[in-house]
């Protein structure tokens, strides 16, 4: 379905099961249309699994997802599936197709004829700062964080409003990783989007996220609130844990430097800083 | 269908039963025919695939070996042989051997280099001989492989068995070769029959045997 | 040798016999072979099923089964077709189970991103997991092939034209030069299907080759 403008996602009483156990148990919460939020948890949290319920990778046993207000189950799932942009940890990239031909794999789905399909990808690749000499390559010669960079381009390409991110980062070094949440701020900014990430790395969140999820076991929302808020006020202990405040390893104090929020341990150290 | 009526009657009737042309006769000599065979390949080919895969060596010419042997002819083979060495069961013996070899040869290089290099640079630390090495930690790590080896030459050989009827007087196959000199269907699909529920009994025979030895040698705790 | 040359014209057309009932021998183990291969690897209890049924009809022998095909199927026992039906058979038990273990190789996340971008089921069989599983395919391919080529020689028993006519007719009339010349020839020709199917693999994955050359600069 396309939207004219970036689309709200609504969880009403979710519930999913895998095997026997419920891994998601009652989630309801909206994430308003544009922002980036940020799922943050442990593995087993049920964050990946909430995740691909809005593009019915997993299937509810209970509950609805609505897109844009409308239930996603009740919705032609290729045509959603083409209509959301979907980055994975393993980027997923099409062995057998060039970088360009995996960029325009949406395009071409959706009947784009192959020449404009290609410009189209060509454009999405320089929005990730690729450029068209990596075009013709196999993804196999390209190396980790330009791998991630194709499979974020191959999400943008059809112009979704939607992104869903899945650790993309995740497998990237950290040199890289920095220089890839950096440009995923950019391109939200820009194109104002509705972001869903989801990641188990603190600093990612805090760093990324207009409003962070924290979930634990079972998909229990044990906080919402923004970096600040979760930062200053851990809800509880098991947020606190989290964020090593505990142990006294994270801020507890946000200082004002230079128009910017420093992030700063107790001992007055800056940790990072929350660009605004 | 009139001629399943008559291939059942074929084989109901008593004579077909008995004397040098019944079907026990000739089911003797297939199953004959077939172990010596496996007999015989097994002597060649055991040890040359065993030093094979203990030398870890000649992979490539396996993998060919086996490969060249599915496009080879057998009905060639036995009627070559057969022009040679005349009418009789040494020609089509002669020409299942070669048949055989591959798959025996192929089932026990892998078995025996699949054995666990760890296992056998322990076995040498430990002082044991090439030969010792061999038949004490190789082979045994190896059986079930070389026996999958053996089962599949067995069923190909008691597949192909049937062909030696063409150039002597022995196995099932003498009904279909009789049957179509005379143009006796029938007889023929008696045949036909017969054959295919020998091969299928030598499969399901092979499997148990398999899963026999499964169940005597990886009981918990107690060595065989 | 004196023999082929005087019986050219024979041996060229036993030939064209032996090509004309094994190519679509061959086309159709595939053609059944793979879709078949798919659905084991998509369902568990399918595989099984499959797998069984498979190496039944493997165990079967050859020339019965060649004998028995026209009682059932209503075919006239000398014909062509006889002999291709027999042979697709065999074809199909070689290579569904290498099916089925070829698209079993292709990597879970492509196969997710195939269906997270929105590939229709038909889509992503046909543009990523049939590209994929190609290699594995081919090999098997290239065994069902030998293995086609050499059994079609049997056919010749039973008076269907082959080169195994001339293996036959050659022991019949104690010509030792024309059985030879029947045997090589048709691993001559398994030789040359089996070199145009490995040519053909190579050059449908050109991503292949590539693989592991210099990467480029870090990101």
């Amino acid at each position: 379905m396309p939207y004219t403008s970036a689309p709200s996602v609504q969880f009403d009483r979710l519930r999913v099961r895998y095997r026997d156990t419920d891994v998601l148990q009652d989630v309801s919460l909206t994430i308003e249309g544009g922002s980036f939020t940020v799922l943050l948890g442990p593995s087993g949290s049920g964050k990946t699994t909430l995740l691909r319920t809005v593009n019915r990778m997993v299937d509810p046993a209970g509950g609805r997802v609505l897109l844009d207000g409308s239930d996603v189950s009740l919705q032609n799932v290729v045509r959603l599936r083409r209509s959301i942009g979907y980055v994975m940890q393993a980027s997923g990239l099409f062995p057998h197709r060039t970088v360009l031909d995996n960029v325009a794999t949406v395009p071409r789905l959706l009947g784009v004829r192959r020449e404009e399909a290609r410009t189209t990808a060509l454009a999405a690749m320089a929005r990730v700062g690729l450029g068209p000499d990596l075009a013709h390559r196999y993804p196999s010669q390209l190396s980790g964080g330009q791998q991630q960079r194709v499979g974020v381009a191959r999400a943008l390409a059809a112009g979704p409003r939607i992104m869903l991110m899945d650790e993309p980062f995740g497998a990237v070094d950290p040199i890289t990783r920095r220089a890839l949440q950096h440009e995923i701020r950019q391109l939200h900014a820009g194109t104002g989007v509705t972001i869903l990430f989801v990641t188990h790395d603190v600093d990612e969140a805090l760093a990324l996220g207009d409003r962070i999820l924290v979930l634990d076991a079972g998909g229990r929302v044990a906080q919402d609130a923004t970096p600040t808020g979760i930062l200053t006020n851990p809800a509880d202990d098991f947020v606190a844990e989290m964020l090593g405040t505990a142990s006294g390893d994270r801020s507890l104090r946000i200082q004002d430097a230079r128009g910017a929020e420093l992030v700063v341990d107790r001992s007055g150290r800056p940790i990072g800083v929350l660009e605004r | 269908m009139n001629l399943l009526v008559e291939t059942v009657l074929w084989l109901v009737d008593p004579i077909h039963w008995s004397g040098p042309d019944g079907i026990p006769t000739r089911l003797a000599q297939h199953v004959g025919v077939t172990l010596t065979v496996i007999a015989i390949a097994g002597v060649i080919a055991l040890p040359i695939g065993a030093w094979m895969g203990h030398t870890r060596r000649g992979e490539a010419t396996i993998a060919t070996l086996v490969n060249g042997s599915r496009a080879l002819p057998t009905l060639g083979l036995v009627t070559l042989f057969a022009l040679w060495m005349g009418i009789g069961v040494r020609a089509p013996i002669l020409a299942l051997v070669i048949l055989a070899i591959p798959s025996i040869v192929a089932g026990t290089y892998s078995g025996i280099s699949s054995a666990s290099r760890q296992a056998v640079e322990a076995a040498r630390a430990l002082g044991h001989t090439s030969w010792q090495t061999l038949t004490r930690v190789e082979a045994p790590l190896a059986m079930p492989t070389i026996g999958g080896g053996f089962q599949s030459a067995l069923l190909q050989v008691v597949a192909t068995a049937t062909i030696a009827a063409y150039v002597a007087d022995v196995g099932l196959g003498r009904y279909i070769f009789a049957g179509l000199k005379s143009r006796d269907y029938p007889e023929m699909l008696a045949g036909s029959v017969l054959t295919i529920l020998l091969a299928l009994l030598a499969t399901a025979g092979a499997a148990g045997v398999g899963r026999l030895y499964r169940r005597l040698t990886t009981n918990e705790g107690n060595p065989l | 040798m004196n023999w082929v040359a005087a019986n050219t014209a024979q041996i060229v057309g036993l030939l064209l016999a032996h090509v004309a009932i094994t190519i679509p021998a061959i086309l159709l183990s595939v053609a059944v072979a793979v879709p078949l291969g798919r659905l084991a690897q998509a369902s568990g209890r399918a595989r099984g099923g499959i797998l069984a049924t498979t190496g039944i009809l493997y165990a079967i022998p050859s020339l019965p089964l060649v004998i028995v095909i026209p009682a059932v199927f209503g075919l006239p026992l000398r014909s062509a077709a006889t002999m291709i039906i027999a042979l697709t058979v065999y074809g199909v038990a070689l290579l569904a189970r290498t099916a089925a273990d070829a698209f079993a190789s292709v990597p879970a996340e492509v196969a997710a991103a195939a269906t997270a971008t929105g590939h229709t089921s038909g889509a992503q069989f046909l543009h990523v997991e049939l590209p994929l599983a190609m290699p594995v395919l081919i090999a098997g391919t290239r065994v069902v092939a030998m293995s086609t080529i050499g059994l079609a020689t049997i056919g010749a028993l039973i008076g269907i034209p082959s080169l195994g006519s001339l293996l036959t007719d050659g022991f019949q009339r104690g010509i030792a030069a024309e059985v030879a010349t029947g045997i090589v020839l048709t691993l001559a020709l398994a030789a040359v299907v089996d070199g145009s199917l490995w040519l053909a693999g190579r050059t449908s994955q050109p991503w292949t080759r590539v693989a592991g050359r210099a990467r480029g600069v870090a990101a």
